[in-house]
């Protein structure tokens, strides 16, 4: 539900994860070498917002109480086994007897609280803290039970619970989590070449180590997409599972030695406005941007066509989906006519670009866009680090774009003035509380439905396309996930034939 | 008046084309090089995009043009900044000798061995990146080179008998910098100023080709080689033809200097 930013920004780096058959012939069919975007600071998903953390190692190396499969489906994972009493408020989780760390000390209840009390203190640094919110309080039931009660109803709690933010940590290891992880999933940590790659191994005491087919993981960071593609032609990788450049696709499809997958993920990307500063807190100026929008020129011109329009801030594969690319439809005159109205007429305003393909290119597009509109765009294309810092923490910008890849993530737009967003709507908040508390499918699907229609309404943002999955993988690379319903991918069903 | 070697003509003859080409752009192009037309990208050749058009449905050759001003414009701006310090510090140098002249020589070495990315680079990382950034990173390269030249010649002019008399008659140093010495210095200053062009505009390429340089909107060859850099599959003549501006501009720029330099060096004169 509410998903960070800053590891939405990193959505491209996220996709980059995947995995291939070893040149090296000592590893052959048991190594896969993944190309991976972005290459983060930290390797601690409890503690840092950058998504390729848990594109790397959530449900790999670290393991959450609950998975998600690739419907986005949740299911047992370190419990074994739930109940939720009547009131939806209490969840006992059963956890699996016999887990251990890979450091060798064991996995118990003790471990559970552990991991939610730190994530929950007051001064966690978690970068989903709100996952954390509906949470009142976790008991240690048994060694092997753990009873966490709700302040209120939570309908994606469970799915919520599946997320690299809520890895299951044990003490005697986190301090050193970030540069040295140890969890209790199937794979663990070998090595880190920082600028190079981050290894890892298979986990032999892990439960269900049989029908792990990768003995080695190799993710390869390029951050460059000449090179990734160079590097894939040359054998050196085996899979990029979010490459960056559309346009280079189809010289992959033409090639018998890979085959290229193209799905949707969870990333929404949006022409984010800073609704708390002037000229954006004025509606007038946010449907006067929306206006002057193509979508379909951006679409074709930075992805290649390789990307779905969206009107609001839901992927068109949900299903509570409603096509709103109509309610502001591309209308230069209009868009003039509202930025007369509003005063700014010919001002100009920046637009900061953090540095993923998907975001520079649309960036140039829209900068014309605007222009036609009577608006001067300033494009400056900033560094991950200065964005985070500048955009995401002090809200210092009057226009960015991102991709937002949490699942379930309308709660940004509950999160208040201090979120980059800058967007304060009491009624919106509401709504959206009321989403959350919704433990019937239907009736909350229809107030999604709504949400996406007061958004849309309100023009909070330029709402642009849903990033797509684009995979390059090496002919006989199999198990991975065409489309992503979370920031991760589980390579325990990866396989090199 | 012996002829004049070839290398000089074709030099200036690519000169005048990319010089001309750079001033045809500030009144004419065939279209507006920021015009996006995203229906009618990668247009082959043809009478309406005389080089086609490229991945946002821009006109190539008008982009090429203004690109050609942009580079001429820092190029210009860079070498004559660079230059007139440059040329002041060897001077001053050359006119007070002693300790003045080391210290400034050995500054200059420093210059030298600083990389002009790594300068730029740390630049932008303060200023952001823009075409200032580039102007100022190669203006700064450029100020050793003119003041180890400048000094180098002067330093043989200030040893010549009208140089003693002018002293003996009571001039100043600043006085005998100006009026004899920097004239007949100039030949090897404007050499030299013609070849830096040449670096220059390489190194404006460059720059730009890593985003330190012009930033979008505005056109440059660097940042055209760069976005077609994963368009060789699709669209490999769009790599092609700012590499090719890129070419012409420096090997006009390199010929020039080499001939100019022919002309003008009585060793050189005296050898033909």
């Amino acid at each position: 539900m509410s998903s960070k930013l800053a590891r939405s920004g990193v959505a491209i780096a996220a996709l980059a994860l995947c995995a291939a058959l070893s040149p090296t012939g000592g590893w052959a069919g048991t190594t896969i070498v993944i190309g991976l975007q972005q290459e983060p600071t930290s390797l601690d998903p409890t503690a840092d917002a950058t998504a390729s953390i848990d594109g790397m190692l959530t449900q790999n190396l670290f393991e959450s109480l609950t998975t998600v499969n690739e419907a986005g489906e949740v299911l047992p994972q370190l419990a074994e086994s739930w109940t939720v009493s009547e009131d939806g408020l209490t969840y006992t989780f059963d956890l699996l007897d016999g887990a251990t760390f890979h450091d060798g000390t064991g996995f118990d209840a003790e471990d559970v609280k552990f991991s939610f009390d730190r994530a929950m203190a007051e001064d966690s640094v978690n970068p989903s803290k709100g996952l954390f919110k509906p949470i009142e309080s976790v008991t240690v039931v048994d060694a092997g039970t753990v009873e966490i009660k709700l302040k209120q109803k939570d309908a994606f709690f469970l799915f919520n619970m599946a997320q690299g933010d809520v890895s299951i940590v044990a003490p005697e290891s986190v301090e050193a989590n970030n540069a040295n992880p140890v969890g209790t999933g199937p794979f663990k940590y070998d090595s880190w070449t920082r600028g190079d790659k981050l290894v890892l191994v298979k986990n032999p005491d892990h439960r269900d180590a049989g029908s792990v087919a990768l003995e080695r993981v190799e993710f390869k960071f390029i951050s460059d997409a000449a090179a990734a593609s160079a590097a894939l032609l040359a054998g050196e990788i085996d899979a990029f599972p979010g490459f960056p450049a559309p346009e280079l696709l189809p010289q992959f499809e033409a090639d018998p030695r890979f085959k290229v997958v193209t799905g949707s993920t969870e990333g929404e990307v949006i022409l984010a406005m800073n609704n708390a500063k002037a000229p954006f807190n004025d509606i007038r100026v946010r449907q006067a941007v929306s206006h002057a929008i193509d979508r379909g020129e951006i679409i074709d011109g930075a992805m290649y066509g390789q990307a779905v329009p969206i009107g609001s801030f839901y992927p068109p594969h949900g299903p509570a989906y409603v096509d709103l690319t109509g309610t502001y439809p591309h209308d230069t005159a209009k868009a003039k006519a509202l930025f007369e109205e509003a005063g700014v007429a010919g001002t100009t305003m920046t637009l900061r670009v953090p540095p993923f393909p998907y975001a520079t290119r649309s960036a140039e597009i829209i900068q014309a866009q605007l222009a036609e509109a009577g608006i001067d765009a300033k494009v400056e294309n900033v560094e991950w680090g200065f964005w985070i810092d500048e955009i995401y923490k002090k809200l210092n910008y009057d226009m960015t774009i991102i991709a937002h890849t949490s699942p379930n993530d309308m709660g940004n737009f509950a999160r208040g003035p201090k979120y980059f967003y800058g967007y304060d709507d009491a009624g919106y908040t509401d709504l959206w509380n009321r989403i959350s508390a919704e433990a019937d499918d239907a009736a909350r699907n229809a107030l999604l439905a709504e949400a996406q229609k007061y958004l849309a309404d309100q023009a909070v943002h330029g709402f642009l396309f849903q990033l797509p999955q684009l995979g390059v993988y090496k002919t006989g690379v199999e198990g991975f996930w065409d489309s992503r319903a979370v920031l991760f991918q589980p390579l325990a069903g990866v396989s090199v034939n | 008046m012996t002829r004049l070697p070839p290398n000089l003509i074709i030099g200036a003859v690519l000169v005048a084309l990319v010089a001309g080409t750079a001033a045809l752009s500030l009144v004419w192009t065939p279209h507006d090089h920021t015009l996006l037309n995203i229906r009618g990208k990668f247009a082959p050749p043809s009478e309406l995009h005389w080089l086609g058009t490229d991945q946002l449905g821009r006109d190539v050759f008008s982009q090429l043009m203004v690109a050609a001003r942009n580079s001429v414009a820092v190029a210009l701006i860079s070498v004559c900044l660079g230059g007139v310090i440059g040329v002041a510090l060897g001077l001053l140098a050359s006119a007070m000798g002693g300790v003045v002249e080391d210290v400034i020589m050995r500054i200059a070495d420093i210059g030298f061995a600083f990389p002009a990315l790594l300068f730029a680079i740390m630049l932008a990382a303060v200023f952001g990146p823009s075409l200032m950034v580039a102007i100022i990173a190669i203006a700064f390269i450029n100020i050793p080179v003119f003041a180890r030249v400048t000094r180098a010649s002067a330093n043989q002019i200030w040893t010549r008998e009208y140089v003693y008399a002018a002293r003996a008659a009571g001039m100043g140093r600043v006085t005998i910098s100006r009026d004899h010495v920097l004239p007949n210095i100039a030949a090897p200053i404007i050499v030299q100023a013609t070849i830096e062009f040449a670096i220059a505009i390489l190194a404006e390429a460059a720059l730009s080709y890593l985003g330190l340089g012009a930033q979008p909107p505005a056109p440059s060859w660097g940042r055209m080689l760069s976005e077609a850099q994963t368009l060789m599959y699709l669209a490999p003549q769009l790599a092609i033809y700012p590499g090719l501006c890129i070419v012409t501009a420096v090997l006009g720029f390199s010929l020039l200097g080499d001939g100019l330099r022919d002309i003008t060096d009585p060793r050189l004169v005296r050898q033909r």
